[in-house]
């Protein structure tokens, strides 16, 4: 049955995280993972969050995001920024780390809320362009902004640090020179548990009167008008929670090292993130996972090949495009693995 | 063999309009007034009229190209008309949207299937389902009992709805791999699961053999008599549309050149022309 | 007087946008699909150029020809080995593959030509001898005295764009090839069934895009002499920009949008901010296709119900 196919499905991708959790926390706790693999831990995490969330606005909503690491960035700076303030306030780091991972969230939401208002109108290719137009325009305005906090509060100023604090007060988002002197308090534990929440969010909202009703969008958008579906907001729904997810995502990301740029968050990383979905599947969540912890990894696995690793890199991922998209390789697999017949038994 | 369906006499109320005689206490369920569009400089459809009752069932025909579908477009704000207005239960649907003329009260088939192919049977049904639930996107991340609660009855209802025309063994199989007669009637059962007062039908016995066909009449008139709906249909199969429709509008050219009851229609010497053209006139 | 040197310096940069944009509607026009390598092929254009001027002294004019026909020859490989296998798969696979093509080109130019920027020669300029003796360049010329300056690389680039924009209507609207691109880009299948060779006119509408890319690194690189492995994606975005922003798959449309973007860029860097040019050509973009959500002259195309 259907129905039964999801839920083993993603009862299989909970249990797929959580045993590569176990695995690889055991691993570092006994100290038997190089300190490469250790220090990419969070990273991948943030990746994977990324690319479950990207996944809701491509696969399950059907619109091509080209600009989501826009929202990571937003995240990242946003998160960092509360971290950063509630330094002295709050003592204990976990806390803190969950504080900046809901402000990211929520400012990134807040973000993907005003951006989806004019994206939302447009279609196809055209969505897909004003995404990237917003990701860059992100990246620029963090790249130019300043954000201090003194005694009388936070003080902001664009294009130059015209913030004037007082004596006892810091520079947080110093422009291009982004965030320096970061404590580093993300950790694998809470990236695991940011998936698992992503995971839980996305499977019970598609599941639901809500996710059936973005799905209807994406296969047929007069239909679902016809059926009475308001279609803009259910595609805001979708891509608000996307972009709040990435948000997390990028506080994560940010609160692993002790210095953040804008520039790290470009159009490249949208299509890092966006190569992963696709690798992935769309729509299926474990692929998502699979492949962006994957190629997360696969370019420092390649290490060895010091400066031919992109080059392969990019040949692998023609290959595997042309290669998936190949009707005799396909059917070949089709007989080798044959499909699942489904029953329409109720279990 | 055809079978004989109960219809009522159509009865002229005043303001013009014809109306079954059961439906005429009441007042009509839809009203277009002058209704036009224009496609560039091509008047795709003009000064349309047509008054239907609360639980009539009603055909609109014509030739290919006549501009039905373009009416029902209209009916349900895929278009917005060029000229004159629709009021549905005399409110008037001018500025809402397809979603909300939904949410009025008129929903829809299409002439080519619009089903949701990659989803099952039963969730087709659900998405037509969509706004007779109310719990909102925190109890569904949440799944808080209200969740579990409306998802149960929607699935009862919408097994109930499925077995009008006999799908529900089908509900779990994907949408896109029925045969297409159960596809037309499936478009149906979502259609209705909108709880909706007036049923547009987009030539609903297209692609179907004369056996089907005669069930799918029985099943029209079901739907009208358990639901106490009216339903609008284009049809070319005369068979179905002089069997079951009480009123019959004839469209040619964007215009309507006839209204009446099936009889009068049949005898319309202006419809008989569209169809079959000008008797004995080689036109140069 | 300095309002109308941006604007000179905006058109001129506009006609480089519009060159490139040029390739990707043409691309999009008959492939549906948005070529991310595009750009990359404009770098791969400009390093050849540099390569047979400057390291082999040939004149500027071979340089150029051996630019375009490297680029020509990539574009159809690249569409022989990469797309055309595609032809039936999604949108989002053939943009994944683009985007694989694009870092090939990257990675593989930053192995062959390591990634210490080359300063491109400027081809545009006059040896002259000064009153004390000295050998110099005269880069361009002064008008109303010395206020209005005008390079000669802005002239040729405004005249290559002129010239090849009505080239190619030329092209599409009045040869047999023209029409065949038109006819494929409209409706693939019936183009086949009316015996057009569809593969042949796919890998000619790459061919000239390609070529056209090579004359816009050239150009491109004598503007900005700075020529790294990513010279190309910005300038490749900004015109893909470009061509949304005048209609995608409309020839005028990418011309106009070219120039647009060009002396919006300029004028935004000269009256709001250097740093934040970009964000004000990408909120243009966005608040232009609010209004036309086709581009500027794109066609919208209804869906049938």
């Amino acid at each position: 049955m259907k129905l039964n196919n999801t839920k083993r499905k993603n009862l299989l991708t909970y249990a797929v995280v959580t045993v590569c959790y176990a695995v690889f926390q055991m691993l570092s706790l006994g100290g038997n993972l190089s300190s490469t693999l250790k220090g990419m831990l969070v990273p991948i995490c943030a990746y994977v969050v990324m690319a479950i969330s990207l996944n809701l606005t491509v696969g399950v909503l059907g619109e091509l995001s080209l600009g989501h690491a826009g929202f990571m960035s937003v995240g990242a700076f946003m998160g960092v920024t509360a971290a950063i303030s509630l330094q002295n306030v709050i003592v204990s780091a976990p806390l803190r780390l969950a504080i900046a991972l809901i402000v990211g969230a929520v400012f990134a939401g807040i973000v993907g809320f005003l951006v989806g208002i004019p994206v939302l109108r447009l279609n196809g290719d055209y969505l897909a362009i004003v995404t990237l137009a917003f990701g860059e325009i992100i990246k620029s305005v963090f790249n130019n902004l300043y954000l201090g906090l003194d005694s009388r509060g936070f003080r902001l100023s664009l294009l130059e640090d015209r913030t004037n604090l007082h004596e006892d007060g810091r520079l947080i988002i110093a422009g291009p020179m982004g965030i320096g002197g970061i404590e580093k308090i993300a950790s694998f534990t809470a990236g695991f548990v940011l998936i698992l929440i992503c995971l839980a969010v996305i499977f019970h909202l598609v599941n639901s009167r809500h996710g059936r009703a973005i799905m209807a969008i994406r296969d047929n958008r007069i239909a679902a008008e016809s059926v009475g579906l308001p279609v803009t907001r259910y595609k805001m729904m979708a891509f608000v929670t996307s972009a709040a997810m990435a948000g997390a995502a990028g506080a994560l990301f940010a609160l692993n090292y002790s210095t953040v740029v804008a520039n790290k968050f470009d159009f490249n990383t949208s299509i890092l993130v966006l190569v992963f979905v696709v690798f992935g599947g769309l729509g299926n969540m474990l692929g998502s996972i699979i492949a962006a912890a994957t190629l997360t990894i696969l370019p420092e696995a390649l290490r060895g090949f010091s400066n031919y690793r992109m080059l392969i890199y990019a040949i692998v991922l023609v290959l595997v495009m042309l290669a998936s998209n190949n009707e005799q390789l396909r059917s070949m697999l089709s007989r080798i693995i044959p499909k699942r017949k489904e029953h329409t038994h109720d279990a | 063999m055809p079978k004989e369906f109960k219809r009522d006499r159509l009865v002229q109320v005043p303001g013009t309009a014809l109306l079954p005689e059961r439906d005429v206490e009441r007042s009509p369920i839809l009203e277009c007034r002058h209704l036009g569009i224009d496609f560039g400089g091509l008047r795709a459809l003009d000064d349309l009229d047509i008054t239907i009752g609360r639980t009539e069932i009603a055909g609109l025909i014509g030739p290919n190209g006549a501009g039905k579908t373009t009416v029902f477009n209209l009916l349900t704000k895929v278009y917005n008309p060029t000229r004159g207005s629709v009021l549905l239960d005399g409110m008037d649907t001018a500025g809402k949207t397809t979603a909300q003329v939904n949410q009025m009260g008129i929903a829809r088939t299409f002439q080519n299937i619009r089903l949701f192919h990659n989803q099952s049977v039963i969730d087709n049904v659900l998405i037509g389902l969509h706004n007779e639930m109310s719990y909102g996107m925190f109890a569904s991340i949440l799944r808080l009992p209200s969740f579990w609660r409306a998802e149960r009855i929607a699935r009862g209802r919408a097994m109930e709805l499925l077995s009008i025309f006999g799908l529900e063994v089908h509900a779990d199989e994907l949408a896109g791999s029925l045969p297409y007669g159960a596809q037309r009637r499936l478009e149906i059962v979502r259609a209705l699961a909108t709880n909706p007062a007036l049923l547009l039908l987009d030539e609903p016995a297209a692609g179907m053999n004369p056996s089907e066909t005669v069930e799918l009449m029985e099943n029209i008139v079901k739907i009208r008599d358990t639901f106490q709906i009216a339903i609008l249909l284009i049809e070319h199969d005369m068979n179905l549309v002089m069997g079951i429709c009480e009123g019959i509008a004839v469209l040619n050219f964007g215009k309507v050149i006839a209204k009446g009851s099936p009889e009068d229609i049949r005898a319309n010497p202006a419809v008989i022309e569209a169809y079959l053209g000008r008797k004995g006139a080689a036109q140069t | 007087m300095s309002f109308l040197n941006y604007l000179i310096s905006g058109i001129s940069l506009g006609s480089i946008y519009a060159i490139i944009a040029l390739g990707y509607t043409m691309v999009y026009g008959i492939a549906k699909m948005l070529n991310f390598a595009h750009g990359d092929v404009i770098m791969v254009g400009a390093y050849v150029c540099f390569f047979a001027a400057a390291k082999y002294n040939l004149p500027p004019a071979i340089g150029i020809l051996a630019a375009v026909l490297v680029c020509t020859t990539l574009g159809i490989v690249i569409e022989k080995l990469a797309y055309k296998p595609l032809r039936q798969a999604t949108s989002l696979a053939v943009l994944i593959t683009a985007i694989g093509v694009s870092y090939f080109l990257q990675n593989a130019a930053l192995l062959l030509w390591s990634s210490s920027p080359k300063v491109f020669p400027n081809f545009f300029a006059q040896q002259t001898v000064n009153e004390a003796g000295k050998k110099i360049k005269i880069t361009g010329f002064q008008l109303f005295g010395g206020q209005l300056r005008i390079s000669y690389v802005t002239l040729v680039t405004i005249a290559a764009c002129l010239v090849i924009m009505a080239a190619l209507l030329l092209f599409i609207n009045h040869t047999k090839l023209g029409k065949a691109m038109r006819a494929c880009s409209e409706d693939k299948g019936a183009a086949q069934l009316m015996g057009i060779n569809v593969d042949a006119t796919i890998s000619l509408t790459f061919a000239i895009g390609s070529g056209l890319a090579a004359v816009a690194g050239v150009l491109l690189c004598s503007a900005y002499p700075t020529l790294v492995p990513t010279t190309g994606s910005m300038p490749g975005i900004k015109a893909f920009t470009a061509a949304v922003f005048g209609g995608i798959g409309s020839i005028p449309g990418a011309l106009l949008g070219g120039l647009l973007l060009g002396v919006i860029e300029i004028m935004a860097k000269a009256y709001i901010s250097t740093q934040m040019s970009d964000a004000v050509v990408f909120l243009v973009l966005i608040v232009v296709l609010l209004v036309k959500p086709a581009g500027l002259l794109g066609k919208k195309v209804r869906e049938k119900v």
